[in-house]
Formats: C-alpha cells, sequence, structure tokens
C-alpha cells in the first residue's frame, strides 16, 4: 500500500480556540488506487489533502503519523518535509487556475520551479513535452502567458506540472469544479489516464461532487464535519451505502431522469456543527434520524465488511 | 408571458473598439405562465448575459424583450421601475450580495423604501414574516441578523424572499445553486419549483444539466451565444439531437452509468468566425460545407427546434 495514515488530527488555531479541523482519521491508500475523498464544504476534505503535502499556520499538527512506502512522512515539519514535496507527494491545488505566476510565461515558470527543487529543466523537457500531449496541450503554451489560456487549459497545465516528478501520490483537490462539463469529463479522464501510464501511482482527488467520482475512482470516502464517515468501494458506496449520512447525501443528488413532477428529492435538514466547539461524540448525531444514546460516544471507523470501513454504532449494532 | 425577440449583444473590443464580440446572437425565445424554462449553457456561452439583459442591467444591442405584450427594453424611469415589480433576479454568489457591515436584512427595508412606502409598519412585518415563511424560513432565527451569521443557504432564500416581496411574475435565477452544498442545494431547487405553483415562471439559468431536467419543462441550449437546441425537457435529455447537446448529454457525470469511453470530448477552441457559418463547427464531428452558412431553428417536432443542417436536413419535416 502506498499511504496510510493513523489517527491524523489537523486543528486550525484561531483567537478564539482551536478549529477541530480533521479529527483523528485513519485510512490507507493502496497501489494504484484512485481514492475520491468527498463532503460538503467545511468537512475538513482540503484540510487533510493540503496537510498531507504543505501544513502551513494556522494549521497546527496536533497528533498522528503519515507513512508514504513504507517510509514516515514528518509533515509537521516544513524542513524535513522538502525532500517529499512534489518528488513523492504533489498537490494540484484548489483554485490551480490561479496558482501560476501571471508574470512568467509558462514554460520559464516550470523550469524555476524545477530548478529550485535541483532538476535540470532540459533533461526534463522530453518528458514534458510527452505529457502535454497527453493532456492535449499544444507545445507552444510553452511560451505562453497564464492569461492566454482558458481555464480548462490551465487546468491541465498545472496537472502535467505537479506530476512531473512522476509523484507515489497526487492529491487533485477539486480539479473539476470550476470547470464546464465537457472539460470536466476530458480532465477527469486524464487523471485516470496519468494513473494509469504511473505518471503517479496513487491519487486522492478530492472533490465535493460524487457523480464524478463514481465516474472514476476506485473507492470512496466520505468525511463530515471532520470525521470519516465511511470509505469503500465505488460501487459499494454508490449502491448500498452504510452511514446513514452517506444514504442522505446520495440521496440528495438529482440524476439525469429524476425530475421534480414525478420524484421530490429532500435535502438533509439542520447544518453541519461548528467545530471550533464540536460536539461530543458522533457529529452526525443532530442531524441523523437513526441517533441514539450510544452516539454520544464517538464511533471508531472499523472495517463492517471486506474494505467498507463505516463509523456509525447503528451499523456496528446489526452486524458485529 | 415574456418573449426574447432575436435579442443580440455585442461588445466592442479591440484597441479601438474596432472588433465585434456577439455575446449573444439573436436569441429568440419565451417564458410561459407558470414555466420553469431551463438556460444551459458553458462558461462564456451568454447565458448570464441573456439573464442579465432580462433584468436590464445591460443594455440590448438589438432585438426586442416584451412583458405581457409591452415591448419593455427601451423603459427608463419609472416605467422600468414598474417593470422590476414584476420581474427580479437572483444571483450565484449569495455571499457577495450583501454588504457586511449592515445586517442582511437591509436587503428588506430597501424594497419598502422604494416599492411600498405607504405600508405601514405592522402590514409589513405580516408581509415580511410570510413572505420568509414561503421560502421555509423562520423569521425569528434570521431576522436583525448579519451576513456571515447565516448559510449561504439561508442568505439565497432570503433573496428569494425579497423578490416575492414584490408583485412578481418572472424570476430570473442566475445559478442560485451552484455554491450551495449539496445538502442544502436540492432545498432551495424544490423552494423554486413550489414557488411555481403560486404562479411565479422562473428563467433557471445553469451549467449543470441533471439539475435543469430535474426542475423544468422546457430547456434552452446555447453554445456561443447562440441557441442550438431548444424543446421540452424530456425531449432535450433523452433524444438529445444537436451534435452539441449530445456531446454535452455524454458528458454529464451520472450515478447510474459510467461514461461512454467511445465518446471523445474536442478540447479544441478554433476561434471561428462568428458573423457567419455555425458556430460550433469548429468542435463538431459532423461538420460539412454547408455548415459554414449559419443553420436557423427549425421545428423538428411540435415545440422542438434544432440549429443544424445536418439534423434538418435529415428530417425533411422541418420548416
Amino acid at each position: 500500500m502506498t499511504l496510510q495514515v493513523e489517527n491524523l488530527s489537523i486543528y486550525y488555531r484561531t483567537l478564539r480556540g482551536d478549529v477541530h479541523g480533521l479529527e483523528s482519521t485513519s485510512f490507507n491508500v493502496e497501489d494504484h488506487e484512485i481514492m475520491g475523498l468527498a463532503g460538503e464544504s467545511g468537512c475538513g476534505k482540503t484540510t487533510l489533502g493540503t496537510s498531507l503535502v504543505y501544513l502551513k499556520p494556522p494549521m497546527k499538527y496536533i497528533g498522528g503519523r503519515v507513512v508514504l512506502d513504507g517510509e514516515e512522512l514528518p509533515i509537521q515539519d516544513m524542513e524535513r518535509m522538502d525532500p517529499f514535496r512534489f518528488k513523492r507527494i504533489s498537490i494540484i491545488p484548489q483554485y490551480a487556475m490561479n496558482a501560476m505566476n501571471p508574470t512568467r510565461k509558462i514554460g520559464k515558470m516550470t523550469a524555476e520551479l524545477l530548478r529550485s527543487r535541483n532538476v535540470d529543466f532540459k533533461a526534463m523537457l522530453p518528458l514534458l513535452k510527452e505529457r502535454l500531449e497527453l493532456v492535449k496541450l499544444p507545445e507552444s503554451v510553452l511560451d505562453m502567458y497564464p492569461i492566454e489560456m482558458s481555464g480548462g487549459m490551465k487546468q491541465r497545465m498545472v496537472m502535467v506540472i505537479s506530476t512531473l516528478l512522476d509523484p507515489s501520490v497526487l492529491i487533485a483537490d477539486e480539479i473539476t469544479s470550476a470547470l464546464d462539463v465537457a472539460s470536466q469529463k476530458a480532465v477527469a479522464e486524464m487523471l485516470v489516464e496519468f494513473r494509469n501510464r504511473e505518471c503517479c501511482n496513487s491519487a486522492i482527488v478530492i472533490t465535493h461532487d460524487i457523480s464524478i467520482l463514481y465516474q472514476i475512482a476506485d473507492s470512496i470516502m466520505i468525511m463530515y464535519a471532520g470525521q470519516l464517515a465511511e470509505k469503500a468501494p465505488t460501487d459499494v458506496i454508490i449502491r448500498t451505502p452504510r452511514h446513514p449520512y452517506t444514504k442522505m447525501l446520495i440521496a440528495t443528488l438529482p440524476e439525469v431522469g429524476i425530475r421534480y413532477a414525478e420524484k421530490q428529492l429532500t435535502g438533509i435538514p439542520g447544518n453541519p456543527p461548528l467545530l471550533l466547539n464540536p460536539p461530543v461524540g458522533c457529529r452526525f448525531r443532530e442531524r441523523c434520524p437513526l441517533a441514539f444514546e450510544k452516539c454520544v460516544e464517538v464511533p471508531p471507523f472499523i472495517e463492517i465488511e471486506k474494505n467498507h470501513f463505516g463509523a456509525c454504532w447503528k451499523e456496528f449494532g446489526t452486524h458485529a | 408571458m415574456l418573449k426574447l425577440n432575436g435579442i443580440s449583444k455585442i461588445y466592442r473590443t479591440g484597441t479601438f473598439g474596432g472588433k465585434e464580440l456577439h455575446a449573444v446572437n439573436n436569441v429568440s425565445f419565451d417564458i410561459g405562465d407558470k414555466e420553469i424554462v431551463s438556460l444551459i449553457g458553458e462558461s462564456g456561452s451568454g447565458k448570464s448575459t441573456i439573464g442579465k439583459m432580462i433584468l436590464r442591467l445591460i443594455s440590448i444591442s438589438s432585438g426586442s424583450i416584451v412583458l405581457n405584450g409591452v415591448d419593455v427594453s427601451n423603459h427608463k424611469g419609472a416605467a422600468l421601475k414598474e417593470y422590476y415589480r414584476n420581474v427580479q433576479g437572483v444571483f450565484q454568489d449569495p455571499f457577495s450580495s450583501y454588504n457586511p457591515i449592515f445586517k442582511a436584512d437591509r436587503i428588506f427595508s430597501f424594497v419598502k423604501q422604494e416599492f411600498f412606502p405607504d405600508v405601514s409598519a405592522s402590514e409589513w412585518d405580516k408581509k415580511l414574516n410570510s413572505s420568509l415563511e414561503v421560502v421555509g424560513l423562520n423569521p425569528e432565527h434570521v431576522l436583525n441578523k448579519f451576513p456571515h451569521q447565516l448559510s449561504g443557504g439561508q442568505l439565497q432564500r432570503f433573496l428569494i424572499a425579497r423578490a416575492l416581496l414584490l408583485d412578481l411574475r418572472i424570476l430570473v435565477a442566475d445559478e442560485i445553486i451552484s455554491m450551495l452544498d449539496a445538502s442544502t442545494r436540492i432545498d432551495v431547487l424544490n423552494l423554486l419549483a413550489s414557488l411555481r405553483s403560486r404562479g411565479l415562471s422562473i428563467l433557471f439559468i445553469t451549467h449543470d444539466l441533471s439539475l435543469a431536467h430535474y426542475i423544468s419543462e422546457r430547456a434552452v441550449i446555447l453554445y456561443r451565444g447562440c441557441t442550438m437546441e431548444m424543446g421540452s425537457a424530456d425531449k432535450i435529455f433523452n433524444r438529445p439531437l444537436h451534435p452539441y447537446t449530445q456531446m454535452l448529454m455524454a458528458s454529464v457525470p451520472r450515478l447510474d452509468k459510467r461514461w461512454d469511453e467511445k465518446v471523445n470530448v474536442d478540447l479544441k477552441t478554433t476561434a471561428a468566425d462568428f458573423t457567419k457559418g455555425c458556430v460550433y463547427y469548429g468542435r463538431c464531428p459532423l461538420g460539412y460545407e454547408k455548415c459554414k452558412e449559419r443553420p436557423t431553428d427549425v421545428e423538428i417536432e411540435k415545440g422542438h427546434f434544432v440549429a443544424c443542417w445536418k439534423v434538418s436536413g435529415e428530417n425533411p419535416r422541418g420548416v
């Protein structure tokens, strides 16, 4: 397995106290796995992704360990992370559209980036051109400024740059959200292609759009309010979810073919809790129709069935 | 009820304004009573521009907008204000629709000042409370708060409630749920659908096809400012005729079926000649000689219009 995360907790330091953005999360990403990470905004999915690469204040490391290819990642230590970043674990940040330096041509910017990692740009050039072809960008983009490219082109360019050093794990944070359906599909398929060609070994795809994950991910992990709710292979999560939050979340998605006149979907009543002083126990308790006394204790995230992890007391009750 | 007659929006670009950019090109459609019409398009297709023209926020280069038989495209002053009693809009980002240093309910007092100066305070409160209840908010919980104290879904409902204070006939909803979370967006969508039964017509502007299909009876597909296909939502979604619509439908991520690997998305963005020819020609797999002429909207079957030479050519029933 490529990546193991054990009991990782990340808080945000604020003037009013710590915001419990990520609470003891444990999961694994297998070799060649594309793991989707989904949840509502504020559930901690970006916190998780960013902390694995660049844990900067106000993020605060509380505890837990991360193991990449058998080697422990010193995520709490900015300097010791340097040899890993970009080379072994890389990220396509959210709003990658604005991630590029507007005053540099793409080629020059890439060269500077590689030089900062002590990699020779000239030697990388053939690979770079090959990758550009893979994402259907002409070589001439290297002579362009970011402003000359469309949103979809920028997104693909950042994808190429992020994976140039063939990282073990690629974290793709909301790479499709700002794109049109047509380029969304193209970018998502390119990500799978990158994995298939081993430009990256495994990937964590962070998005709020579960239907995109259904298209490309091997497994999906659902988060709620800083805690893991459920993780299972894609088809299992979509067809037979076990956690009440996952069930309700999937039920809210309008699919092509469902119409208001024929079948009304319902949302989940209530709002996610504030994480400044999070409620004790299961954080979905207040909105959960199944909640009972036991839910004031934090449910552990354990394997309910083979490869199907969940954190819900109700599920343990009936199946343990 | 509201009818768009070949409206266009032309921007002058280039150093001396010598070039023209057709953001919206000769678009005509109508919105009937108690009807939800979806305006679907990718970014840059001109869908928001059409919404803004209907709301008279930007001028119309040519064509006209007719509300209940009255041409409103040149209304000014008092007449325009009357128009706003009937037509209102809600926009994508609920957070930037408010001034963060004032309480959120300031938007309601503006409506009172401008449109209902003679209504007494108690009567106004009653009107306001009932309007908030219609959008599913409890007045006690949401009034007297600052924008940051309310969630995105609540702010968005606030804006809808504000529009409902007027004798609203048409609501222009421009991507109003794309910033909301999955668990709350469906509630706002259901709210829109329920408003229709109160006599409201809605122009639902979106890029999300599954949402459009969920809520609307009719859909208009736009590409680069031109209508590609227009007709009942069911027909367009289940049996798209225009190659562009077909490509869009194949790209929608669905939960019941995986993407067809054979359908390739063409990412070419060739700048076609905008003044002539089909705007989709550069990306179209079916393009042929005839496409260098601008295709006309052809009614393939009743109420189902397609602007494509290939489709209308193969369907001799076309008018």
